[in-house]
């Protein structure tokens, strides 16, 4: 990559800084270009891969709703599928761990690993894949009860029945999710009484709580005001450390803010996908361009 | 379908802003320099009052700029065209100064004669200013070669500066009662230069628009390698220069 250190700004983007230091003599020699896009790219090589779609397509009855969509997504990072209504890209976000299978017509083609392990295979117990691969909705959905049993549901249908644990799960959940600070006094209380942006926290808590490897969050923030949207994508930022984060939303500022790669669907096709830094100074396909900068149409 | 009509009016407006103040430079140029020749200091002092108003329009600009930003929150290409604005306005806003500094060098010398009539700066004075409107040209027409060939012509910039330079020494040490007009006379030539390299940011900016990529154009090298794989012949930009250093005052 001939990529030199021209700009600062390239620091943050680079992939290690023992590779740059190696670079830097020769890149006066070679071709200084500063491209967002190339540095950016490094990145999301640095981790591997943890879920892959391999050309999938789904159809709805005889609609073909996605065309041989192929994503690789990497360990510790958070990416945004983008693109306008009917696209695709939530129910490209359902295949990641098999919540289209409850819908009744819809047939996935192709291949969706976790870990390496095909996830459409028969043997797959699809309430164990869902505990791995969990998911936040577009509203939240806290069911009827206290807080801490919205939590604790997931653990003691797997079985957990001690208190003592469960009451463990629940805190570090709660924190996970930075909501105990708000809610651990009201804990019997009912998870209704909380706020929109406290809902939608708890339901990410009540995801963590059955300790995932992916969390799946189809618009987490559309129902949300301003103040907790921002909440939600700085605990995204955090839950990054530990969690691979796979994100569906109609607000590019956000994919823009929170993500490290955004994907960009048009008519059930994968049509750019690319580190956010570069899709949203410099997208490569004139669709992407069209779309970012509100011309689309 | 144009969905967002009043986003891209707002562009386009402050596109020509930009050019506005881009024509007002380059024309406060001309009369600095004319006034620089013609010893002219009525003129010369219109051309530093007037630098006020460069300045308006560039704190305009940037209002604007800042504001298309928070309220239209571009993307893509046309962040590029917002953020590249931001820098080319401040490029522009400072060769509006320099026309001010050789207003300044025209005050200083009132009422000397001088040692020879003024050839060279004017030279150097048109060569830059075209080199402005050059690069102002690549920005409408959105003409990455163009660019290329302004950040290229810096360096017989470079070059007639050098030699004014030399000159002038050379004026130092022949005759020491011309120190003092010699050293103002450099200042004019030093500020010319930099015209030119404001011109090259603004080129590069250009660039960056048009390609998403950063690039130090002024450097020659790697101009040199970027000027060929954009099909321009070693022959094309020398007729160019050329060409530059004949004409006169120039315009985008």
């Amino acid at each position: 990559m001939n990529t030199s250190s021209i700009s600062n700004l390239a620091d943050k983007a680079m992939p290690e800084p023992s590779t740059r230091k190696a670079e830097a003599p020769s890149a006066r020699n070679s071709t200084p270009q500063f491209n967002v896009a190339m540095a950016a790219a490094g990145e999301q090589n640095a981790t591997p891969v943890i879920v892959e779609a391999e050309k999938v397509d789904l159809f709805y009855g005889t609609k073909q709703a996605l065309k041989s969509v192929s994503i690789p997504f990497h360990q510790n990072t958070i990416s945004a599928l983008i693109g306008p209504s009917g696209c695709g890209k939530s129910t490209f976000l359902r295949c990641l761990n098999r919540m289209n299978d409850l819908i009744e017509g819809c047939r996935t083609e192709g291949e969706v690993t976790l870990s390496g392990e095909n996830i459409y295979a028969k043997s797959v117990d699809t309430v164990m894949l869902r505990q791995r691969v969990g998911m936040v909705f577009q509203k939240p959905n806290p069911f009827p009860m206290a807080i801490w049993d919205n939590i604790a549901y997931g653990p003691r249908l797997r079985g957990i029945k001690n208190k003592a644990v469960l009451g463990e799960i629940v805190e570090e959940s709660l924190r996970g999710a930075a909501l105990w600070d708000e809610v651990k006094d009201d804990l019997k209380k009912s998870a209704l009484g909380l706020s929109g942006g406290q809902q939608q926290r708890l339901c990410i808590a009540r995801a963590l709580a059955t300790k995932p490897e992916v969390l799946l969050m189809d618009e987490p923030c559309s129902a949300l005001d301003p103040i907790s949207t921002l909440k939600i994508e700085e605990l995204m930022r955090e839950l990054r450390s530990a969690y691979t984060i796979v994100i569906v939303t109609h607000n590019m500022q956000q994919a823009a803010r929170v993500s490290d790669t955004t994907a960009f669907f048009l008519l059930g096709e994968l049509i750019e996908r690319g580190a956010s830094a570069k899709m949203f100074t410099d997208p490569s396909d004139k669709r992407t361009e069209d779309y970012i900068t509100g011309r689309f149409g | 379908m144009i969905i967002r009509r009043n986003f891209e009016e707002q562009l386009s407006e402050l596109q020509e802003d930009l050019i506005r103040l881009g024509r007002f430079v380059q024309e406060a140029h001309g009369k600095a320099m004319d006034a620089l020749v013609r010893q002219d200091l009525a003129l010369a002092k219109q051309v530093i009052v007037d630098d006020d108003f460069a300045d308006d329009i560039t704190f305009g600009i940037m209002a604007r700029t800042t504001q298309l930003l928070a309220l239209q929150q571009p993307m893509a290409r046309d962040l590029r065209f917002v953020a590249a604005s931001l820098k080319i306005v401040t490029d522009l806003e400072r060769i509006g100064d320099h026309a001010s500094d050789i207003g300044k060098v025209t005050r200083s010398l009132a009422g000397q004669s001088y040692a020879k009539p003024p050839v060279d700066l004017p030279q150097l004075s048109s060569m830059a200013c075209k080199m402005v409107g050059d690069a102002l040209h690549s920005f409408v027409q959105h003409d990455i070669k163009l660019a290329v060939q302004v950040a290229r012509d810096d360096d017989a910039v470079d070059d007639l500066c050098e030699e004014i330079q030399r000159e002038m020494m050379d004026v130092m040490r022949s005759d020491s009662s011309r120190v003092e007009q010699a050293t103002r006379l450099l200042l004019a030539a030093r500020a010319l230069e930099r015209v030119a390299d404001h011109a090259t940011n603004i080129a590069e900016q250009v660039y960056y628009v048009e390609t998403g990529e950063l690039r130090p154009l002024a450097r020659e090298e790697h101009n040199h390698a970027l000027f060929a794989s954009l099909g321009l012949e070693e022959s094309d930009w020398k007729t160019h220069q050329r060409r530059s250093t004949d004409n006169g005052q120039n315009s985008p």
